[in-house]
């Protein structure tokens, strides 16, 4: 196999586009924080896909690199979140992001 | 239509697929098995659009590490009187043959990349080399923030488990 035809950019693109949407429906739609949080991967995971298409399109490397400084914040953000999550679970036994909507009290 | 092109819309309507299903479920470990198959399905895109060094790290660090963060915190929050009974929903084939599937559809379209054609279907292949050129060229500055942001995250993590470890250890026992 020589030369094959690219992967047209727009239709990458536009995968990116919907999963980021499924990811903030998501968001907006559940109330297990656990579930806000994949969602979040989602969508981060859509901006990942968005620049390694884009970059891809040029044959340039700088969406990689781009991608892994999304990977590190996906990291560090799930890291926080899930302490959180411990914390909210411990002081009021459930994971439902509606009884925590009241931070003193 | 090509081949390349094929493949490519079989992983995103796995991706679709499975990023639906994770977030429709109303069990937390099922929607975690079918975020892993999402990830998969979009590392096996990245193969194909010629990032092979991106698809790597998408496993390595999404479907690994990120992803076992949240299987453990699932596991602990489990813990209790009806572990049993989710264990044994958990464990009912009818739940794993959707994954299977995906699963299935994805593994195949991997064996036929590796062995039937040749390396990177894309016309432009960015090896991991020029990534690692331009990482550590003009991008060094980004590599300085992400690892200050990493060390943020370590901090802040460090902080808010220790304080429900050392609360648990002296309030129940």
């Amino acid at each position: 196999m020589t030369e094959a035809v690219m992967v047209p950019m727009e239709h990458g693109l536009a995968l990116a586009a919907i999963l980021f949407s499924i990811g903030l429906i998501g968001v907006m739609v559940r109330r297990n924080i656990i579930l806000i949080l994949m969602s979040i991967e989602v969508m981060l995971n859509a901006c990942g896909l968005a620049f390694i298409v884009a970059g891809a399109r040029w044959g340039a490397a700088d969406g990689q690199i781009m991608f892994m400084i999304i990977l590190t914040i996906a990291a560090a953000e799930v890291s926080v979140g899930l302490g959180l999550l411990l914390q909210v679970h411990r002081r009021l036994r459930t994971i439902d992001i509606d009884s925590a909507s009241r931070l003193q009290g | 239509m090509t081949i390349e092109l094929i493949l490519f819309y079989l992983a995103a309507t796995v991706s679709l697929v499975s990023t639906i299903l994770a977030l429709t479920r109303y069990n937390a470990a099922h929607a975690l098995i079918y975020l892993i198959i999402s990830l998969l399905a979009s590392a096996i895109i990245f193969y194909l659009v010629g990032a092979p060094f991106a698809a790597v790290l998408e496993i390595v660090i999404y479907a690994g590490a990120i992803m076992v963060l949240f299987v453990f915190v699932v596991m602990i929050l489990n813990l209790g009187s009806r572990g049993d009974h989710q264990e044994h929903e958990w464990l009912n084939p009818r739940m794993w043959l959707m994954p299977a599937l995906l699963c299935l559809v994805l593994f195949l379209e991997i064996v036929y990349v590796l062995s039937f054609t040749s390396e990177g279907l894309s016309g432009v292949v960015v090896a991991p080399k020029t990534v690692g050129i331009k990482l550590f060229g003009p991008y060094v500055l980004a590599v300085e923030i992400a690892s200050m942001l990493l060390l943020a995250g370590l901090v802040g993590a460090y902080h808010l488990g220790r304080r429900y470890l050392s609360d648990a250890r002296g309030g129940d026992q």
